[in-house]
């Protein structure tokens, strides 16, 4: 890694206007696992990077926090994906989001990866972590996977570029309808977590729509609706240690045996988390059982267009949004 | 090409208070092993594949190869050398010897910091699942882990059997 200062604000404000000064040569380390392994690919060589663990106990209260609100819960961008994963009394509704903390990465990178840091981790793609390669996303002026080996990337949504969105955390979050605090030069503003995420058509250079030096305080999650249900399915080749080939995070508000609402978010199948709203659509008013879940599964992929080598996807994420709904109706698989 | 400061780092290393001076932007594996001399703690892939550098930072497994020395400032740090140094082998080295778990043993001092960290917060023997769960950071090349969850849950119920006898 080429030298570099760290820095330790203890305000927001000095946080912020420290990054604002040269965005791109001074980052906010957070858990610091997708920056410094950045940096160790060359990819990225700060001058300085801004230490968020630094910040004062009143100053990162908010972002260190991990708290019961109104039937809801409070998740600050700074709480490691470990803490998550062991906090107790998370309501059961949320379980989506404890399943996917728990299957992140490994044990010992999520003792230190953070909620924040882990949404806004850039791509895994391995041509824009090429040292020696240019793509789109890292100045080029093609996309390298499109023509290329693209066996892991996106089968929804993608073009010019067809990076996966990384984080494991947002698929369940989106499902679980969280909502993000901000804070930037305007101060601070709230808006629903899918809102934060571009895809490459709207913005090249990064997968998020954070301005320069704007900083992720915390998601809320709503107080979940009677009856709501969430879990998380992922596919990887091998069971740890591996990154999702697939996953699906979904909620459900089940009355009786009626569905009366349903969020449905595909990870890793496209360049954010994905919405799957025509299975969504197809749930909703529907009485729970394995021919609605047969039927509805294959509308997961409405609109795929799979690359070369990446086709299976699109049976492997009807396969989770079927087993998804099982698991979460309790309605058995049948033989 | 700025050459960055060097920085003061005070920390509890294996339960002893160290100084040590390094360059600012040092990881806590480049202090371990080329300020310290303790070079259990390997460098194998160092970008957080691998899990052979894994140590504990107050007593919860970390990557030393993505942390900042800087940050272990003030923290306990523990690496594989701390398992050797008690008056009588640790109930894991001993496992470990007895299944054969280690072959070339790169991902050895890894494997060891990963699984203390478990039976040392678990109020029970624990389960292959659990076991494995703990150590899925850690890559083997050589034994097919069979061996390496024979010894963690091995020792796991030794650890138990000895504390019930109040030893
Ligand atoms: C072997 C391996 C396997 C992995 N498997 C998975 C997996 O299965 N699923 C998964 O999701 N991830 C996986 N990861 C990635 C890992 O989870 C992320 O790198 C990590 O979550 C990033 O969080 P961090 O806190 O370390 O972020 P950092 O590296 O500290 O920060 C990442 C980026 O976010 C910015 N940032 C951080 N916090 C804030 C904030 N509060 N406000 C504004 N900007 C901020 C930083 O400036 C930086 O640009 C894996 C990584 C490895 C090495
Ligand atoms: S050397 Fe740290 S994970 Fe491989
Ligand atoms: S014993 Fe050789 S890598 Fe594990």
């Amino acid at each position: 890694m080429r030298p570099f200062s760290l820095i330790r604000p203890t305000t927001l404000a000095a946080a912020r206007a420290r990054a604002l000064a040269e965005p791109q040569a001074r980052p906010f380390r957070a858990g610091g696992i997708d920056l410094l392994g950045l940096m160790k690919e060359g990819l990225r060589a700060p001058a300085e990077l801004i230490e968020l663990h630094a910040l004062s106990a009143t100053e990162g209260a908010e972002m260190r926090a991990l708290a019961a609100t109104e039937g809801g819960l409070r998740v600050g961008a700074l709480v490691s994906l470990a803490a998550l994963a062991r906090a107790k009394g998370l309501p059961p509704s949320f379980e989506a989001l404890r399943e996917a903390a728990s299957s992140a990465a490994t044990p010992a990178i999520r003792e230190a990866a953070t909620v924040g840091g882990n949404l806004l981790q850039r791509p895994r793609c391995w041509y824009l972590r090429h040292p020696d390669l240019e793509c789109l996303k890292s100045g080029g002026a093609s996309c390298l996977a499109e023509g290329g080996e693209n066996r892991l990337h996106a089968i929804l949504g993608g073009g010019p570029c067809y990076i996966v969105h990384p984080s494991t955390l947002a698929a369940p979050l989106v499902a679980l309808a969280a909502t993000v605090t901000i804070l930037g030069g305007g101060g601070r503003r709230t808006l629903p977590l899918e809102e934060l995420f571009a895809p490459p058509r709207e913005r090249i250079d990064a997968e998020h729509r954070l301005a320069a030096g704007e900083l992720l305080l915390a998601l809320e999650l709503p107080a979940p609706a009677p009856g709501l249900r969430s879990v998380y399915e992922v596919a990887k080749e091998k069971l740890s240690h591996d990154w999702p080939l697939a996953e699906v995070a979904l909620s459900v508000v089940v009355e009786g045996q009626t569905i009366r609402g349903a969020r449905v978010v595909l990870g890793h199948v496209a360049p954010i988390p994905w919405r799957a709203l025509a299975v969504e659509q197809a749930l909703v008013g529907q009485v729970a059982s394995a021919e609605l879940f047969a039927r509805v599964a294959p509308l997961a992929s409405v609109g795929a267009r799979p690359l070369a080598q990446n086709g299976y996807k699109v049976a492997l994420t009807q396969g989770l949004v079927r087993a998804a709904l099982h698991r979460a109706c309790d309605v058995p698989i049948p033989e | 090409m700025s050459q960055s400061s060097a920085i003061l780092l005070s920390l509890t290393l294996n339960g002893e208070p160290v100084q040590v001076a390094a360059p600012a932007h040092w990881t806590l594996l480049e202090v371990l092993r080329y300020k310290l001399d303790l070079i259990g703690s390997k460098q194998g892939c160092d970008k957080g594949d691998c899990g052979a550098c894994t140590v504990q930072i107050d007593g919860l497994p970390a990557l030393a190869c993505l942390t900042l020395a800087a940050l272990a400032d003030g923290r306990s740090v523990t690496t594989v050398e701390a398992l050797g140094c008690g008056p009588v082998v640790h109930p894991l080295l001993d496992a470990f010897d007895r299944h054969d778990a280690a072959q070339c043993g790169f991902c050895t001092p890894g494997i060891l910091m990963a699984a203390e960290s478990l039976l040392r917060r678990s109020a029970r023997p624990v389960t292959r699942h659990e076991a494995a769960s703990a150590l899925a950071g850690n890559l083997c090349r050589c034994t097919g882990y069979t061996k390496i969850l024979d010894a963690v849950v091995d020792a796991s119920e030794r650890l138990r059997a000895e504390h019930d006898d109040g030893r």
